[in-house]
């Protein structure tokens, strides 16, 4: 994706290369082109850009990509914690409720 | 919200695509839209009117769903292929090979935009590059904002009102005034100038744009208020507490945009949120200081 980058060194996106069959299903599904096709498997060209919407690890049919996949959402993350401390919901609902 | 299950655009014959989409209205209509005037099978899941992107993020535009559509709808006395079509941001709620293996139709991931559908079809179901390349334009950004500023306007409106009161209480209405405005216009900063200035506002932590809007709003704010008068304390206030409001609306605003992770927006809560909570609480102080020595 062209002109955003966020913040480096977090996405938690891992690739096994050796259970990889070179199907192609991570590059189609992953929408900021973290994927390319490598002497027949594939491999992590800009991994940093990832953002863990978790597609690529959805649709590997030999499960050789892991990641902790979720929403980049402050609001959903407050939510979040204030339901593991069963707090009210406190604030408005949006989105990621 | 659109009734979920099969519908034919155009006069579809049983080789023609099957494109599948969420029941979310707009979703409908968009699609609808961009394939006028052909004849194509829409799939319509029921993602309790929800678009594809969310709803694939909560599972309901997923496998399990894709498999009990193409079972209720019949598709497969409907259609003498077996494949469908979906759209790229629905591959996270999907699993293509286990929706192959479930009711034996082969899955393609199309595209991101429903407008370039037309290309796809037309070119042999062949998803171009830019087809799967995200993007966040201005104008892409500006939509969002007044969704965003009704979902605030309610915790904006009663912190407002106490903070008018408080000051009101303690020093008089034009105080109150002036401490309403700053209020606003750093909300106001946080949910419309941060997103919209996103690409050039300094740094990739959404809270350090915000605050870097709010430095400016908070300067402003000193200019429009005559606050050039008020004691270093007060003032020094102004520059702890909008910026820190400002970068709470702005760091909210990662959960609108196609590229922040969730790792990512942990990583600077846990440093961005303490940060807030100190700013309020000093500034708090510091006014206290200023206004009663």
């Amino acid at each position: 994706m062209k002109g955003f980058r966020y913040l480096r060194n977090v996405a938690t996106l891992e690739l096994d290369r050796s259970v990889c069959i070179g199907c192609g299903r991570c590059l189609e599904v992953c929408p900021h082109q973290v994927f390319a096709l490598a002497d027949k498997k594939a491999s992590l060209v800009d991994r940093e850009v990832c953002m863990e919407c978790g597609a690529c690890a959805l649709n590997c049919p030999v499960k050789a990509i892991a990641v902790d996949s979720g929403v980049g959402c402050a609001s959903g993350l407050i939510n979040e914690w204030l339901q593991e401390r069963n707090l009210r919901k406190l604030g408005g609902g949006g989105c990621c409720s | 919200m659109v009734p979920p299950g099969l519908y034919a655009i155009g006069h579809p014959s049983p080789d023609d695509p099957v494109l599948v989409t969420a029941n979310y209205k707009m979703s409908y209509d968009i699609v609808r839209q961009a394939l006028a005037g052909r004849s194509v099978w829409l799939l319509v899941l029921e993602t309790y009117g929800i678009n594809v992107w969310c709803a694939a993020g909560k599972g309901t535009f997923g496998t399990g769903e894709v498999v009990r559509r193409v079972t209720s709808s019949g598709l497969a006395r409907v259609v003498r292929h077996r494949r469908l079509i979906l759209p790229i941001l629905g591959a996270p709620g999907v699993s293509a090979h286990q929706v192959a293996q479930r009711c034996g139709f082969s899955v393609s991931y199309a595209a991101i935009r429903a407008a370039d559908l037309p290309a796809y079809l037309d070119s042999g179901l062949v998803t171009a590059p830019a087809m799967r390349e995200m993007s966040f334009s201005f104008y892409e950004r500006l939509v969002l904002i007044p969704v965003e500023l009704v979902l605030a306007l309610k915790s904006i409106a009663l912190a407002g009102g106490a903070l008018f009161l408080l000051f009101a209480i303690s020093s008089g209405r034009a105080a109150a005034l002036s401490a309403l405005l700053a209020w606003f216009g750093a909300s106001l900063t946080g949910i419309v100038a941060g997103p919209l200035l996103l690409p050039w506002l300094p740094g990739r932590s959404f809270a350090v744009k915000g605050a870097v809007a709010g430095l400016v709003w908070s300067a402003l704010f000193l200019l429009l208020s005559g606050g050039n008068q008020w004691n270093i304390l007060v003032k020094s206030a102004v520059f702890l507490v909008l910026p820190a409001v400002s970068a709470f609306y702005t760091l909210n605003f990662t959960g609108c945009t196609p590229f922040t992770s969730r790792s990512g927006v942990k990583k600077e809560m846990r440093t961005a949120i303490p940060a807030m909570g100190g700013a309020l609480l000093l500034g708090a102080l510091l006014v206290l200081l200023g206004t009663f020595y």
